[in-house]
């Protein structure tokens, strides 16, 4: 390893941006963190110090009653449930729509590849608020899906298709899908070719061949989008509050309306930290998959 | 000639429509004459009334505003910033403190923006308690936000870009007199400006659309552009937002084109050149 | 140059291992060796890309421990030849010199003079990727001599390049060496481009350097078996010392193939007993290498020279001929098995190879042909 940059060049390359990240990122965290151990004042800021002060010592107040409200109140375990399950779900759909489609990129011909990445790409340039706001239009009572179910006699009435688990389910297929497809395609896309021309050779039938020489090789890539959808999905926000059902609320929208609405800046604390623990093995999980990837021989 | 079978052509071909028909209702529904975005208004359509409306609106303007200048300065800080970070990661070997900076960056990639959000807020807050500064949250508190989570995806890029640098170029250039400032400024730097330029665009997209992180460190008289269309939708679909997004559309699909055009363009320059070189060599 | 005693670790692996060697002003030096055996590493040590775990690096006297690569008056060609790929020719071999803060002016006609030294004024304005693998070679060694270094250190210079254009560079190569009068360092695996180009070469294999010396005598006079193998082919036998005569004339009883006659080629005494290995005694085991293309053919029974048909003489049958032109590369087996390794020149008109597969031969060779290893 040469010696790239000299002492001082060195720490300003390094350190500028570990400050940075300790300071906006670290401690705020660990912010969090305490803060899910305290109590609640009704004061600015709404909570209670973190040290308090006994004997003389100064000793970090440490409540455990937010995350035994947490536990003890159905609403919660309801919601982080619930989250759960329409981010597995929803995972599920991206990859049975996703990975057809990957596949397809990496056996276009070169110049087509280009052109239907960049096609597949174009969405995610625009905004997501915005993508996920056009399927209210789409699924509404008069929408266009409600127009065509109508139109082709599938249904008599307008079925109702906002503020459903679908209509999540949807959105953040929709929203997620480039993220899924993308590592699948960056797999699939260094399969060499003469593989399956050998699996041929050796008397596979296409179907088999997939199964047998295709599927197992592409696993990373599947996990990679896997996670990549369904760590942020689990906390999605924006897509079941336009989307959503009303009575059944997803955990990233309990976070904020503990913090905004009842001012409890504590249990949404602990709601957070909850939150990190439940996402702690696929995050693990995934940062292994990618540091695995960026230190792969070529 | 496509090689795939017919399942997967064909759900390439749904995907893709998938993916298409919600931008293209969003784009038609922006000429309705109705307010229904839903049914077309055959008698008075295709209109630009909502465009006026939407050019018009002053508070639509003053947030498209705010949020493109929060996504330039969070841009080019978070390039500097993901830049050093990418650079630390990939070319720095091993160092102290280098697990730290190792897992601190790839983090606010993965953890749920309502997390981040909060935990910024919370930093400020504290900090207002303890020093005095910021007062109050608002357009600084949400560029020092933004910069944290843009800076991330940048280094992510800049590192993927050394993967296969060929670091021989800088020792050659150190091996010709120059000292590691210069080889930093006139070899590593022209050569991976092609990743930092992605990182900028895509800190810039990500700044600039964010809604979760940015509600969280507002304040009451800063609002983005993605705070003010949330608060609009969240009541139903409303025209002057269809509007907004057909000339989002208009320009991304300009700017891909564009970048389409330019590497096709450099392609065939390289591909003549590899053919000059052979033929006289 | 004069590298003490240097060695390079690399956690338990020992990359090379005590080398001592100087290298004179001048003179082109080649490091030969195969893949692992250190070359590489010891070249990088030299510019300062690795520093050595322990020993030292000496140019003209200086120590260079602490001096790092951008201040050691030392410039390498890389095997990659790693041209800036942002910068055209003219900008890349002007780097080093913008570096050393010169005029423009001077820096200018430097360049130039470069360019038309190694013939690449044409394509001044070119970029590197608009160039052959021989060009972008050439602005690698311009860009490299261009600094006037005291040493200039070449890593596997021609490997990229195809059969013919290797041979031609070569010869630049030894011509502009010999017009500028810097001293080269080569590091390469390939045994006839060290054979070629070097004033002096030294074979290195795990770490350590087995034998310096000018091509020739590392060809002719191979110090271990590792290198007569290493160098050219080589038949190798083992054998027992019989009796050490006067004149330098050493009789070796070998299994394989009978008794031998082993005689010095030098004149002088001195030069006799240096041909020799000086811990020759009666009963003590050594090897007996004999090149290819010292071994006569003849048909079976015949002996000229008059040596006796027992001595230095094996009698054979003609198993593979491989016909390569020039020469007829020939494996013919002895009595004992063994396949030996014979090369004959393709002389005469005849087309084809002089000798034919199942022939019954002699294999002869000269006294002095030779060398007896002990180790």
């Amino acid at each position: 390893m040469t010696p790239f940059a000299d002492r001082t060049g060195r720490r300003l390359i390094a350190g500028l941006p570990t400050i940075w990240l300790v300071a906006l990122f670290l401690i705020p965290f660990l912010i969090v963190l305490k803060l899910s151990f305290s109590e609640m004042r009704l004061a600015i800021p709404p909570y209670a110090p973190f040290i308090e002060w006994r004997h003389g010592w100064p000793v970090p107040a440490l409540h455990l009653s937010n995350y035994a409200f947490l536990f003890t109140d159905p609403l919660y375990v309801r919601s982080y449930l619930y989250s759960l399950r329409v981010a597995a779900v929803s995972t599920a759909i991206c990859l049975a729509v996703g990975y057809p489609m990957a596949y397809a990129i990496a056996r276009a011909s070169p110049a087509w590849r280009t052109a239907l990445l960049m096609l597949v790409m174009l969405p995610f340039w625009t905004s997501f608020l915005l993508r996920v706001y056009a399927w209210i239009g789409l699924l509404q009572n008069d929408g266009l899906v409600n127009h065509v179910l109508l139109a082709l006699g599938l249904v008599h009435r307008p079925v109702r298709l906002l503020q459903t688990d679908f209509a999540v389910y949807i959105g953040i297929v929709y929203a997620y899908l480039p993220f899924m497809i993308l590592p699948l395609y960056a797999n699939l896309e260094k399969h060499d070719p003469e593989l399956l021309e050998a699996a041929a050779d050796l008397g596979a039938r296409p179907f088999r061949r997939f199964l047998r020489i295709t599927l197992p090789l592409s696993l990373p890539g599947i996990a990679a989008g896997a996670l990549l959808v369904f760590i942020p999905a689990v906390g999605e926000y924006i897509v079941p509050s336009l989307l959503g059902r009303t009575d059944q609320l997803m955990i990233g929208r309990v976070l904020s309306d503990e913090f905004f609405e009842n001012r409890d800046w504590p249990v949404a604390s602990a709601v957070a930290i909850l939150m990190l623990l439940l996402l702690v093995v696929p995050i693990l999980l995934l940062q292994r998959l990618e540091r695995r990837a960026l230190e792969a021989p070529k | 000639m496509n090689a795939a079978g017919r399942f997967p052509r064909t759900m390439l071909a749904i995907g893709l429509a998938f993916l298409y028909v919600p931008i293209a209702s969003l784009i038609v529904y922006s000429f309705n004459n109705s307010r229904l975005v839903t049914v077309w208004d055959a008698a008075h359509s295709p209109t630009l009334k909502w465009y006026w409306a939407l050019l018009s609106d002053d508070q639509i303007v003053r947030a498209a505003w705010l949020s493109i200048r929060i996504a330039l300065l969070a841009a080019t800080a978070a390039s500097v910033l993901g830049t050093l970070g990418g650079v630390a990661l990939a070319r720095l070997g091993p160092f102290r403190g280098r697990a730290l900076l190792a897992g601190l960056v790839p983090a606010p990639i993965v953890m749920p923006e309502v997390i981040t959000g909060l935990a910024l807020l919370l930093l400020f807050v504290a900090l207002e308690e303890a020093i005095g500064w910021p007062r109050g949250v608002g357009v600084v508190t949400i560029a020092l936000a933004h910069i944290t989570f843009c800076m991330a995806y940048v280094a992510v890029v800049v590192q993927s870009r050394f993967a296969g640098f060929d670091e021989s170029l800088e020792e050659a250039a150190m091996d010709l007199g120059a000292r590691p400032a210069t080889v930093f400024m006139r070899i590593t730097l022209p050569l991976i400006a092609p990743a930092v330029a992605a990182g900028w665009l895509l800190s810039f997209t990500l700044s600039w659309d964010d809604l979760v992180i940015t509600q969280f460190v507002a304040g009451p008289g800063s609002s983005t552009l993605p705070m003010v269309i949330f608060s609009k939708v969240r009541l139903g679909v409303s025209p002057d937002v269809n509007a907004l997004a057909t000339l989002l559309v208009l320009a991304v699909a300009i700017g891909i084109g564009a970048t389409a055009v330019l590497l096709r363009y450099r392609e065939r320059r390289r591909v003549r050149d590899v053919q000059l070189a052979a033929a006289d060599s | 140059m004069r590298v003490e005693r240097v060695t390079k670790r690399f956690g338990e692996f020992v990359a090379v291992d005590e080398v001592t060697l100087e290298i004179e002003r001048g003179e082109i030096f080649c490091l030969l060796g195969g893949s692992g055996s250190g070359k590489t590493t010891l070249l990088r040590m030299l510019a300062g890309f690795e520093r050595p775990t322990s020993g030292a690096v000496y140019i003209d006297g200086q120590d260079m421990s602490s001096v790092p690569p951008y201040a050691r008056p030392v410039n390498m060609m890389f095997q990659s030849y790693a041209l800036f790929p942002h910068m055209s020719v003219e900008r890349n071999v002007a780097f080093g010199l913008e570096q050393e803060r010169l005029a423009r002016a001077e820096i200018r006609d430097r360049v130039a003079e470069m360019l038309e030294l190694v013939k690449m004024t044409p394509y001044a304005a070119r970029k590197p990727h608009q160039l052959s693998g021989g060009q972008r070679q050439r602005v690698a060694l311009a860009r490299a001599l261009v600094k006037r270094p005291k040493l200039l250190l070449l890593d596997e210079p021609l490997a990229a390049l195809d059969r013919k254009l290797r041979e031609y560079t070569q010869f630049e190569l030894l011509a502009i060496q010999e017009r500028l009068g810097i001293t080269f360092v080569v590091v390469t695996h390939d045994q006839q481009e060290a054979m070629t180009i070097s004033s002096r070469m030294g074979v290195m294999s795990q770490g350590k350097i087995v034998q310096i010396g000018t091509p020739a005598e590392i060809y002719e006079r191979p110090a271990t078996r590792l290198v007569a193998d290493f160098i050219g082919n080589v038949n190798l036998f083992e054998g027992r010392v019989v009796e050490s005569v006067a004149r330098g004339n050493i009789r070796i009883a070998c299994q394989e193939i009978g008794e031998i006659e082993v005689s010095s080629r030098e004149e002088g005494p001195e030069q006799a007993s240096r041909a020799l290995p000086l811990e020759v005694r009666p009963g003590a085991t050594v090897w007996v290498a004999i090149r290819p293309e010292k071994i006569e053919l003849s048909p079976a029974r015949e002996a000229p020279g008059g040596a006796t048909p027992a001595t230095n003489c094996v009698p054979g049958r003609v198993r593979e001929v491989g016909y390569r032109g020039e020469v007829s590369v020939l494996l013919v087996q002895i009595p004992s098995g063994r396949l030996v390794r014979v090369t004959c020149p393709n002389v005469g008109g005849g087309v084809g190879p002089r000798v034919a597969r199942d022939a019954a031969v002699s294999l002869l060779w000269h006294p002095t042909s030779p060398v007896v290893l002990t180790r």
